[in-house]
């Protein structure tokens, strides 16, 4: 029996991560997917292990996700949010992350707007740091549960899969992991959006950029529609979400000529009428509800597999 | 007055064409004569000093620098801005507005002035453009000139307003001093970071893109060739606004600029490489490899007047923090030469002439400064420095009351071993 164990000592991103820790996690996660259909759905994995949650934006899935995931496992759990901290009073980040780690902690999970901010706090603290989304960098606990997903409800190894990611990439942390994570695993990338919210330099990534949904849908094994994010089209990056609906938006229209067994993705919440319409959002090819059971079996894999001086036994 | 003398070192004087093996005498606090003096006359010195193997060049002159007095002196102050200005090699130094209160009246010239004079330094006050640099009302620039200001910027904002712009180009032609130009359009680089490029799209930070720059140097440009001001590009950093500095200059726009040692020698792929440091972050940003390409390319065919530091001192809490928490800019004055030297120099990208002229001639010419030569007669403000000379760039020995430089643990090949300052030698 050889107990495998991940090369990467936080969870910041998935560029770089590779493809064996990313199907090591894949894997554990599945087990722990099993869990979660038991009547009872705990494990003492974590016992004694404490998990802080450390939000300074607001999240409501992914912040239950992770503490139902380490609920299931047993840790302890401290919840931080900017709310109920003395944030708003002037601390540092550092500071605060400096203080709650004297209080004895062994996992942060970090929600930040500023991109590197959970690269920032692995060089703060001995903790271990669990990225749940940083600016528009990465959010890699959602990239690991897209690929297991994908992983699930396609009937393709990630070599030669196609998948179409539409929407805003400019401010998408979730394409960004997928991508990463995709490309690892040998899978074919391509996004999709108006040309005002593609990064300038998306070349650097190596995928395909189409700005026609219709050309882009074509030859698709998966589509993962990004929410548009409201808060971020102040500044007048697309004229209107109606338009938005009419040029980018997923319809059962749109997808006439689509592949069959086209595998329809959403990481939520979902503005219905915007970027997927209601009939295809909660429709037969629709596995958006399943991505959220494996967000919990993903976070759970996460946290163990990172968590300090633990072995998974195989 | 100590008189001095500097004996054998390579004297490189570009206001003169001047490169040869000689010495420097220093009568009075002023240039005596550049010829051999006999070992019998030595004793006419207080102090002689040699130079065999070094460089004995104009004073260093730095055009961009921010010694934050008054109202941040827990960041640097003009007497620690001064130390760190001589300990690079400078001899002066300009000192931007952007204060608290801002260098907008004549008192605040004076105060500026006289903190200077208390550590017998050579410091040149740039009054606002505009009062408390809010780009509305233009200040008595008249009078602040009188009081010794050299020129009027509104630097770490950009003159936004089109006719702040015209007026202060038309009224500044009478007093024969520029109007330094940070050229950044806030509304394209609002929230940003770093360069936009390929860098900036992996990492998923907010950006700035060149154009940001670019629209407001062609705006000036324009604007400047209309009035006939004085039109001086702060911290030029991308190859378009420099080819808009080019195409102006040839048609006989009275513009110049100056570039940053980090701008010539530091990408966006470093920030990248950097792990987000937050001593990668100023404004402009750490632009592409093409930038800087053309910057250097700029540097050879005049282009570009002078070299100067943007020296941005910042105290390590405003720096420790996420990259896009952090505050803009990093300190210069002690590793400019080291950067020249190491990264341009030895490389041949321009020699030692080049930069002598780069850092110190061309900034007397453009500034209209008395400073920036060895003729005999002159004040003697004198850098001398060794061109082989190793050595390690380690923060805790700075001058400057700040440490946010990214070249920490960079060997550097040129070092500094002694300035004279308004004729005294400045240790």
């Amino acid at each position: 029996m050889t107990a495998k164990q991940l090369s990467i000592r936080h969870l910041v991103g998935l560029e770089g991560v590779p493809a064996s820790d990313i199907e090591l996690l894949l894997d554990t996660a599945e087990s722990f997917r099993e869990i979660l259909e038991r009547p009872i759905k705990k494990v003492p994995t974590l016992t004694g292990i404490t998990v802080v949650n450390f939000f300074y934006e607001p999240s409501t899935r992914t912040r239950l996700s992770f503490e139902m995931a380490e609920k299931r496992l047993s840790a302890d759990i401290i919840n931080f949010s900017t709310t109920t901290s003395s944030v708003k009073k002037g601390e540092t980040l550092k500071d605060t992350i400096r203080n709650i780690e004297a209080m004895k902690i062994d996992m942060v999970v970090i929600r930040h707007s500023h991109a590197g901010a959970a690269d920032y706090l692995t060089r703060c603290t001995d903790a271990v740091i669990l990225n749940a989304g940083d600016g528009c960098h990465e959010h890699p606990t959602q990239g690991l549960l897209d690929l297991l997903t994908m992983r699930q409800h396609t009937n393709k190894p990630f070599k030669g899969l196609r998948v179409l990611m539409v929407g805003d990439m400019r401010h998408s942390r979730v394409i960004r992991s997928d991508l990463w994570g995709l490309k690892t695993l040998g899978a074919s990338v391509a996004v999709c959006g108006p040309p005002s919210l593609m990064p300038a330099g998306v070349d650097a990534f190596g995928i395909d950029v189409y700005d026609d949904l219709d050309e882009a849908l074509e030859g698709a094994d998966v589509v993962n529609v990004m929410r548009i994010q409201l808060e971020r089209q102040e500044g007048g990056l697309i004229p209107s979400l109606r338009e938005y609906n009419r040029t980018f938006g997923i319809t059962r229209e749109r997808l006439k000529g689509t592949k069959k067994d086209l595998v329809i993705m959403h990481p939520g919440p979902i503005n219905r009428g915007v970027e997927i319409d209601t009939d295809v959002a909660d429709g037969e090819r629709s596995v958006i509800l399943r991505q959220v059971t494996n967000g919990v079996a993903v976070r759970m894999a996460s946290l163990v597999m990172l968590a300090p001086q633990h072995e998974v036994q195989t | 007055m100590a008189d001095i003398l500097i004996k054998g070192g390579r004297v490189i004087d570009p206001s003169q064409n001047l490169d040869k093996v000689t010495d420097v005498s220093v009568r009075q606090g002023r240039v005596e004569a550049l010829a051999k003096v006999g070992a019998g006359a030595h004793a006419n010195f207080r102090t002689v000093i040699d130079a065999a193997g070094s460089v004995v060049c104009p004073g260093l002159i730095d055009m961009h620098v921010h010694l934050r007095e008054p109202g941040f002196e827990h960041k640097e102050t003009v007497a620690t801005g001064s130390r760190a200005a001589a300990a690079g090699g400078f001899t002066g130094i300009a000192c931007m507005p952007n204060t608290s209160p801002s260098i907008d009246d004549a008192a605040t010239v004076k105060l500026i002035l006289e903190k200077a004079s208390d550590v017998k330094f050579n410091v040149w006050p740039i009054a606002a453009v505009s009062h408390g640099r809010e780009g509305k009302a233009l200040t008595e620039m008249a009078e602040l000139v009188d009081m010794g200001s050299v020129g009027f910027s509104d630097d770490g904002n950009p003159v936004l307003d089109s006719l702040l712009m015209r007026t202060a180009l038309e009224y500044s032609k009478m007093l024969g001093v520029p109007v330094i130009q940070h050229a950044e359009d806030p509304v394209l680089t609002a929230q940003g970071s770093m360069h936009e490029g390929r860098a900036s799209a992996i990492l998923g930070v907010m950006s700035m893109p060149g154009i940001a720059e670019d629209v407001i140097v062609a705006r000036d440009i324009l604007i400047a060739e209309y009035t006939g001001g004085h039109l001086h590009i702060a911290h030029l950093s991308t190859a378009a606004s420099l080819e808009l500095v080019r195409q102006a200059k040839k048609r006989g726009v009275h513009v110049t600029c100056e570039v940053t040692p980090h701008h010539l020698t530091l990408s966006d792929e470093d920030v990248r490489a950097s792990g987000l440091d937050p001593n990668w972050k100023m404004s402009p940003p750490l632009r592409s490899k093409d930038d800087i390409k053309a910057l250097r390319k700029g540097l050879k065919d005049g282009t570009i007047d002078l070299i100067a530091t943007d020296h941005a001192p910042h105290h390590l809490d405003d720096k420790d923090t996420t990259f896009e928490d952090a505050a803009f800019g990093i300190v210069g004055l002690e590793t400019a030469l080291g950067v020249i030297m190491t990264e341009l120099v030895e490389p041949g990208v321009i020699d030692i002439p080049a930069a002598i002229s780069l850092m110190s001639t061309n900034a007397a010419d453009v500034f209209n400064l008395e400073a920036g030569t060895l003729k005999p007669g002159s004040e003697a403000n004198i850098t001398i420095f060794d061109p082989q000379q190793e050595w390690t760039v380690d923060p805790g020995e700075f001058r400057s009351k700040s440490i946010n430089t990214p070249w920490t643990g960079c060997t550097m090949k040129g070092k500094t071993t002694e300035v004279v300052v308004q004729g005294r030698l400045y240790r």
